[in-house]
Formats: structure tokens, sequence, C-alpha cells
């Protein structure tokens, strides 16, 4: 069978991809420029900038606290957002219809409040730690994912198996992890990854949770900017694009990107 | 180990809307009885409260000497078979047959072995290692019985188990439920709103309306002998027509329909002078004569083949009726006739308050 295109369609699909790829090809350019300043197209070729991102301490550093943040707050927010699902999935009937939105808030309220009334209550407010801040901010941000990606997994689980499983002699809680939690890890994989890119590239909170001594790799890419405008700035974002991609490949090849969408 | 099953004056509440009142049930030792009734009527709610996902708001459960009301659901050693089956998607069939001898601390060979044994016994020996996704519906549902028979319950309990199958395999399937049933000599409840299906496998029928059971009985009683007009028509005494006897003469009573005409009918405890009572017919169950008689006088209406007869909507002087005549002799529209009631096909019952 053969299918026509309209040349609008084609048209527009070039300046689809042209938008949203020259950025990425400029960074990528810039990055590999062997000058000392930023430049488009990249005059001669080297890695020296991407070497530089290790050499110095800060940027190390705080990879180390992006990598750290996100593993962790992805998974404290897990621990909030599967028994959130579950319950919300479990009990459709009884729960209120807006509780499943309120999970859904740290996306609709603008990121910038976001960060600034985590400041207001967690750092100025309650006084804690920046590192516990930022861990406590993170989580709250990328809950949103973790609720409604496993949540998308848990509505189409016919909740009579966990009752197939009690009547066959698990307590409630055992059922759980033996009936539901292993039908549901794709789910909880996918919203893991979500959420782990979401805090791995956050700037708005971590920028008001973020203090002396302790940053993110974003925040530091923007405190580094400031001070020089070297290909340092291109290389980390490319790396920042990179691990994202990597990761993305990665929930394409095992669960298809479909399931994001779902 | 057989035991039977007591349900008395159980009542259950979703929140604040009753759906079950004072039901009272029992199922003796090795027995199957089946819940029959409409979409809504309270049997699904009737199995939950049994099996302990839903508590009762008043009576009691026992299951022989034990108290089930107040013990969880885990703790209730129930075999239960899903409209769904309810299988474990990430299991294989094997695995899932041993599921419930696996939670009994029960070894890994010897809870092998006896899940190989009962996987043989439904006839799935070649696909023991299959996942759930990989069967057919009839094979899901072998899988979902063998998993509930494997722990040996004392109770088995059905929630429409066939509903997703094709109507032939329907037909195979109960009678396997029945075999193995009967096999164990295990005491069991089966959730049906098909009633060739509950009336074909069941020592007894509770047909339930509304959170009540209307009547419990042998499918025989029910069918021939239903004790009020919603089992009647249920069963399919399509016609209900309301008379009083007016006169009483050795075993018969001369009864007066609405409308004025009189008929004779053998006498039985609801027809007593003066009080009024329902005939109840099936289609069959009133004979259409050419010409006034004997029977209740009617004209003839739309006629429809059905194969076996014709059948004729009637009109009498107590409403409208159905009745069937015979193939060999084919009425026209508007024939005058009579209809006479064959005992055999009708009751009489109490007019409801
Ligand atoms: N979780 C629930 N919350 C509120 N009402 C419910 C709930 N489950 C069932 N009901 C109501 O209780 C009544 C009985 O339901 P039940 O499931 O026992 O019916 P059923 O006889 O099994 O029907 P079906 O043949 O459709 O399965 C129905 O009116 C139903 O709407
Ligand atoms: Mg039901």
């Amino acid at each position: 069978m053969q299918t026509r295109t309209h040349p609008l369609l084609v048209a527009f699909s070039v300046l689809v991809f042209f938008f949203l790829l020259s950025p990425l090809v400029i960074i990528v350019g810039s990055a590999l420029s062997d000058t000392s300043y930023l430049t488009f197209p990249p005059q001669g070729l080297t890695l020296h900038w991407f070497q530089n991102i290790f050499e110095i301490s800060a940027f190390r550093r705080t990879m180390i606290t992006s990598f750290t943040l996100a593993v962790g707050g992805t998974a404290l927010s897990m621990l909030i957002g599967i028994p959130a699902a579950y319950a919300l999935a479990r009990y459709r009937v009884e729960v209120p219809r807006f509780m499943g939105n309120v999970f859904v808030l740290p996306i609709l309220i603008p990121e910038i409040v976001l960060g600034f009334s985590l400041m207001k209550s967690l750092a100025t407010g309650m006084g804690l730690p920046i590192t516990l801040s930022l861990l406590v901010g993170h989580a709250l941000l990328v809950l949103p994912y973790c609720v409604r990606v496993v949540g998308a997994s848990l509505n189409n689980f016919d909740f009579s198996i966990e009752e197939a499983a009690v009547s066959l002699g698990c307590t409630r809680t055992k059922a759980f992890f033996v009936a539901v939690l292993p039908n549901i890890q794709a789910g909880i994989i996918a919203g893991f990854i979500l959420a782990f890119i979401t805090s791995l590239n956050d700037v708005s909170v971590s920028i008001f949770l973020t203090g002396p001594g302790v940053s993110t790799l974003p925040i530091q890419l923007l405190a580094h900017m400031e001070q020089f405008f070297d290909p340092t700035i291109a290389s980390v974002s490319v790396l920042l694009m990179f691990v994202t991609v990597a990761v993305m490949a990665i929930v394409e090849r095992t669960l298809g990107l479909t399931f994001l969408t779902k | 180990m057989t035991v039977s099953l007591t349900l008395d004056n159980v009542s259950a509440h979703y929140g604040s809307t009753k759906v079950l009142e004072d039901l009272s049930l029992h199922v003796g030792e090795g027995e199957l009885v089946s819940l029959l009734g409409s979409s809504g009527c309270g049997k699904t709610t009737t199995l939950r409260l049994v099996a302990g996902f839903l508590q009762p708001t008043a009576g009691t459960i026992r299951l022989g000497e034990r108290d089930l009301t107040r013990l969880p659901a885990h703790a209730r050693n129930i075999g239960l078979v899903f409209q769904t089956y309810a299988l474990f998607p990430h299991l294989s069939v094997r695995d899932n047959v041993a599921f419930g001898l696996k939670q009994r601390g029960v070894g890994r060979r010897e809870r092998i072995r006896r899940a190989d044994d009962m996987i043989a016994r439904v006839g799935l020996e070649a696909l023991a290692d299959r996942h759930p996704a990989n069967l057919s519906g009839g094979q899901r549902q072998r899988v979902a019985l063998a998993r509930a028979l494997v722990i040996e319950p004392p109770l088995l309990m059905f929630d429409e188990p066939l509903s997703n199958l094709d109507a032939k395999l329907r037909v195979d399937m109960r009678v396997e439920i029945r075999r193995l049933q009967q096999a164990n000599g295990t005491t069991a409840v089966y959730v049906t709103h098909d009633q060739e299906e509950a009336f074909s496998i069941s020592d007894r029928v509770a047909i339930m309306n509304a959170g009540r059971i209307m009547q419990l009985d042998t499918p025989e009683v029910l069918y021939s002998k239903p004790a009020n007009a919603f089992v009647a028509d249920f069963v399919g005494f399509e016609n209900m027509l309301k008379m009083r006897v007016v006169a009483e003469a050795g075993d018969a009573v001369r009864a007066e329909m609405e409308g004025g005409a009189t008929i004779d009918l053998p006498k039985d405890r609801f027809a007593v002078p003066g009080r009024d009572f329902l005939l109840a017919a099936r289609p069959e169950g009133l004979l259409v004569v050419e010409g006034a008689g004997a029977g209740i006088p009617a004209r003839l209406g739309l006629r429809t083949y059905l194969g076996r007869a014709y059948q004729y909507q009637c009109d009498t002087p107590g409403g409208t009726v159905t009745a069937n005549g015979p193939l060999s002799m084919p009425m026209e529209q508007g024939t005058p006739v009579s209809l006479v009631p064959q005992p055999d096909q009708c009751c009489l019952l109490p007019v409801e308050a």
C-alpha cells in the first residue's frame, strides 16, 4: 500500500525538528570548541572542556550531590507515592475525587513559587539543614510523577488478585508485597526514572534551597556562568542531556516510551 | 473434613445503603447451594461477607463449629474462584496453584508435587510452566479452580465463575466443577445469574431479590412449586391471574377472576373461600381450546411460532396472558377460545401484601 504524505506535513515536520534540534546541535558544537569563550560554529575540536568538568572540584562535588539527591529524593518520594497511588486506586469509590489531584499540585504550582515556599517553610521556618531540605524539596517536586505513573499501572490492576492472595492465606500486608508489587514493577521503574530526571535537571526549587557549601550541578552551572563564559557551560549541559537521553533510552528499550504517556 | 456454613440474620451495608437485610442461610455438609438472582441483588456481597472482605453490620457467620464473624479473611481457609479468575500474572500455572500451599508452609518439593497433582486433575499437565497471559479463558478457569482446590478448603465459593466463557465451554466447565466438588465432598456456595446453570448443578438454590432470599429449595421444588410471585415469575410462570374463591365442592373450588368469569380448580392451601389468590401459569400450562368451554374465556391475539408450538397473546377478562397451542392446529387472530389450566404447569400463590 502506498501512503501519500502531504508536502505541507513534510515541511512542518522538518521545521519542528529544526527548532527542536538546532539548540542541541549548537550546544554540542560549542562544547567541543577549542576556544576559551563560548562560540558556534566551534573553532578547532577538543574534549578539554569535558575533562574540565571533572577537574573543577565544585562541579565534581555538585555532580555527586545531584545524583545522590535524585536517587534519594525519588526513593523518599516513592515511599509516599506508592502507598498513595495504591490507596487512590484501591479505594476509588471511597476516596473523594479531589484527593487524586492533591498529589499533582507540585506540578500545577509555578515552580518558582514552590521553591520559594519550600525555602520559607523548610529552611527558614523549620530550620532544616541544607541537605535535608534539598532532599525533602526534591521528594516533593517529583511526587506527582511517582503517584501518577505508579497509579497508571495500578488502574489496570485487578484487585481481586490481591483478594485471591488473602483468601489463600496472606495477610493484607503480605498480599500487597507478593501479589500487587510484582505486577506494578514496570510502573515503579518508569516513575522512578521520570522522577530521577526531573530532580536531576531541576533549577527553580534547588536554587532556593541550596546554600553555602551545598549546591546541585545545574545551580553550580549558573554560578559558573556568572564568572566564566567558557565552553564548560556547554559541556555540562551536554552531560546532563546525555544522562537524560541515556535513561530515556533504557526506558524505551525496556518498557516503551508509550508507557509514560498513558 | 466436611462442614456446614451458617449465616444467621446477617445484614450488610455499603456506607449508609443497606445491601443485605437479615439474611439467613444454611449450607449443609458437602452440599452445593447456588445464589441466584438478577444483577445487584447482593450475591457477591454475600460471598464477600463469608470470605471476610466485608464485615457484617449484624448477625453471625459460622463454618462448622467455628465462628467466622470476627476472623480476618486470611485465616478463614476458604477456597475462592473469581469471575475474573484473578490469577497471579507474574507466576506460572504451577506457582499459581502452589501459592496457597506456600502460605501454609508446605515445603517446596511437597508443594510442587501436590500442585502438579491438582494441575493433572484439571487436565493442564502440559501447561504447568506457562503464565496466565498465555492461556485461554477455559484454561485460566481451570487454573483458578485448581488453585482453590489444592488447599483442600472446607468451603469453596464461586462468584459467576463461568460468565466469561462461551456457551459450550460453560456447560462443560459446570459439569467439571460439580464433579470435583462432589469428589472432594466440599461444601460449596455458587453465585450465578444463569438459572439453567444454577439448577443443573446445585443441591439447592437460593433465589435472591434486593438483598433477601425469596426461596431456598431444591431446583425441582423451585421449578414446580414456587412459594411466591417473585420466584414464580423468575422460573417462568409468566402469567399471573388474580382470583377469589366463590364456592367449594369436595376436592375442587370455584374461583372467580377479575371481569367475572369463573373457573374450577383443585383445592389448594391458598385457595380458601373469601381470600384472593394468584393463579400462576407457564405459557404451556394454559391449553388453548377452541370455543367456549370449562376454562378461562379468551380471544386470541398475536400468534408467534416457537418451533415446538405456537404461542398466542390472549385477551382474557383479567388481562393479557401468553398461552401455547398445538402445532397441528394453527388458529387465527380473533378466534374465541377457552384456556384450560394444566395442574402440573400451574400453581396457586398467595397475593402479597
Ligand atoms: N463497593 C461498593 N460500594 C457501594 N455500593 C456497592 C459496592 N459494591 C456493591 N454495591 C451495591 O450493593 C448492591 C449489591 O451488590 P452485589 O455486588 O452484591 O450484587 P450482585 O448480586 O453480585 O450483582 P451482579 O450480578 O451484578 O454481580 C448493589 O446495589 C451495588 O450497587
Ligand atoms: Mg456479583
